[in-house]
């Protein structure tokens, strides 16, 4: 008598499988085509859109507008923006998915909620509370002008609203991993008369170190692809303050639709880049 | 390295994990810390290895003070339940891990370190393993690794965090074996915690029975056994009959003639063996009877229901040998007389 439910369940659990499978397949290719034809059509289309404008008066007109001084003066902005936030968010990042993970203390919640805060507000707001802070009519604007010292409208402002804007992704990345992985081996690597610095470097930075390479990755690519918060603080001057994302603005804006696409094309190149990277780290990190 | 425990109490906010503990543990036992889960053996086992800050009272390791010592200071060796190996790292490599991270002063050559990782493996008889990385390892393996590894720097005090918990009940079986004879042959000091009473009195020397973060007792395996301190222990090392004469159990063990002379208590505590069987000849007036039996290898265990009860109080439970069962020949429904051969007393 009591052996008659598991014979049933398995008989169940083998029909339902094939079941799910056996969905007509009209079904199956509708919503196959509606995927398809989603991202051709929103991604694949403008994307090839972008090559398409920055080479359409030729490689040579392409090749001028991207070696304009502005353009350059652009990319080395946006190169010199990634270079201090990223570093600066990867330190940070681990520094606050190890206190979360590791350590009980007060304010730990109201912390994990705080990392998600530029996620959650409009990055023009993020911008705009620099310029309250930091401007000429801000709480530390006088301060700043009488020591000669410029933030708002300058290099500083962007990369402190780049940092603002980035600091959760390298957090995020890495707390899920570290609360699974418990802190068991580092306990142990401790017993073993490791220091806590030997610790961190030979037992918690190799089990970490795909999931920080994918959030240093996902920080990169919206550093250098940040447009509301930078575009509030940058004042577009050009030469001096355009990032890559706002010289297409102000270039699009002069008409110049080239000069626009060309450093478009840069900007879409980085993010095809950001995604092979991406897909080979998952792919690295399912196969560990 | 003797082991000396002063006044150790610790809480998790207003949770007393442990109170008030004195331990001495003198050098080359193995010592189980048993006890139900959440009586704070696990706690007492990291304050010792320095994972854990008692909020009072002191840890001495062989007379010396390491209360205030970081865990990489204090010289032992920590072996965790789930294994905790160094996932990243051949197996080769996490037992040479605590001969690499010593200081440059005091670190063996690489030849040195390579020599003594083989020896170790081989003590744990995983040499041919050496080259694999832990998820290619099978749970008993992976334990032995841990073991090793915890070995490697010469640990004066090896603490094991429920060392078999994770394991299948027959690697379980080889392991406890296993583990005792490693410790007769390199007689290093061992703590072990578990919550099988079963595990504690097979391989440890001493056995200490924790309860709501207080020691019940502290004795050989055979001591705790014949002569438990209190009803706790009583009750958790092994099966027991509990029989109270406050209440009704008084009528029914005065009417079955079953008081021990000895009596110095007001319950009684009556170890399964200890009840001693026959058919009864008087048919009406019999105190018990069978309701069931099982077999336990060479034991038997009787289920026997009180006469004249309900209650689910009412069994209790007898053992014999196999031989002594079949030469009785009982079937279920039969009527039994007992004799108790003898009983604790708790009050």
């Amino acid at each position: 008598m009591s052996h008659t439910p598991p014979k049933i369940v398995p008989a169940k659990l083998a029909l339902r499988q094939p079941r799910a499978l056996q969905d007509p397949t009209w079904v199956r290719w509708l919503l196959t085509a509606t995927a398809v034809g989603f991202i051709s059509l929103f991604i694949c289309l403008p994307l090839g859109l972008v090559i398409f404008q920055a080479l359409s008066k030729g490689i040579s007109t392409y090749w001028s507008a991207l070696t304009q001084d502005d353009t350059l003066s652009a990319i080395n902005l946006t190169l010199l923006v990634a270079l201090v936030t990223v570093p600066l968010n990867t330190v940070f990042g681990v520094a606050a998915a190890w206190a979360i993970t590791r350590f009980d203390f007060k304010g730990k919640s109201l912390l994990t909620t705080l990392i998600d805060l530029p996620f959650s507000v409009s990055p023009v707001i993020s911008g705009f509370i620099f310029v309250l802070l930091f401007g000429a009519e801000g709480w530390f604007g006088e301060w700043l002008m009488a020591h000669d010292i410029k933030i708002i409208f300058a290099v500083p402002g962007i990369i402190l609203a780049t940092l603002f804007i980035t600091f959760p992704f390298v957090a995020r990345q890495l707390i899920p991993l570290m609360q699974e992985m418990g802190n068991q081996e580092e306990e142990a690597a401790l017993s073993l008369g490791a220091s806590g610095w030997k610790t961190f470097w030979a037992v918690t930075l190799p089990n970490i170190k795909w999931a920080l390479l994918y959030g240093v990755l996902l920080c990169n690519a919206r550093a250098m692809g940040e447009f509301g918060a930078v575009s509030v603080v940058s004042g577009h001057i050009r030469g001096l303050t355009n990032t890559l994302p706002l010289h297409v603005e102000v270039n699009y804006n002069d008409y110049d639709v080239v000069g626009a696409f060309a450093s478009a094309s840069i900007l879409a190149a980085l993010a095809i880049v950001t995604l092979i990277l991406k897909t080979a780290l998952e792919w690295k990190q399912a196969t560990r | 390295m003797s082991i000396l425990l002063a006044d150790i109490s610790k809480n998790f906010g207003s949770f007393s994990a442990l109170n008030h503990i004195n331990l001495e543990i003198p050098e080359g036992e193995l010592v189980a810390l048993l006890g139900p889960s959440g009586c704070g053996k696990t706690t007492l086992l990291r304050i010792i290895a320095g994972l854990e800050r008692a909020d009072q009272g002191r840890v001495l390791l062989s007379g010396v003070d390491k209360t205030h010592q970081e865990v990489s200071a204090r010289g032992i060796g920590f072996v965790f339940q789930h294994y905790a190996l160094f996932r990243h790292m051949s197996v080769f490599e996490n037992v040479a891990f605590g001969l690499r991270v010593k200081p440059r002063s005091t670190r063996p050559s690489n030849e040195a370190i390579s020599k003594k990782v083989h020896a170790l493996l081989e003590l744990v008889q995983l040499d041919w393993l050496h080259d694999r990385y832990p998820d290619q390892l099978s749970g008993g393996q992976r334990q032995r690794i841990a073991l090793a590894r915890a070995l490697a720097v010469e640990p004066s005090v090896l603490l094991l965090d429920e060392p078999f918990g994770a394991l299948d009940a027959s690697v379980r079986k080889d392991l406890r074996q296993w583990l005792r004879n490693l410790h007769h042959e390199l007689n290093v000091t061992s703590i072990f915690v578990t919550h099988d009473q079963e595990e504690a009195m097979e391989v440890a020397s001493q056995v200490v029975v924790l309860n709501h973060g207080r020691i019940e007792q502290q004795g050989s395996p055979s001591a705790i056994y014949d002569h438990p301190a209190n009803a706790f222990v009583s009750r958790f090392i092994g099966q027991t009959n509990i029989f109270d004469l406050g209440e009704h159990d008084s009528d029914w063990l005065q009417a079955a003639g079953l008081l021990t002379p000895q009596k110095d208590g007001k319950i009684a505590h009556v170890r399964p063996h200890d009840i001693i069987i026959e058919k009864s000849r008087a048919e009406d007036n019999a105190p018990a009877m069978v309701k069931d039996w099982q077999h336990l290898g060479a034991l038997i265990r009787l289920e026997l229901v009180k006469n004249g009860s309900n209650s689910s109080a009412a069994h209790v439970f007898a053992e014999m040998p196999n031989d002594q069962f079949k030469e009785l020949q009982l079937n279920r429904g039969d009527k039994v007389d007992l004799k108790i051969r003898q009983a604790h007393w708790f009050h």
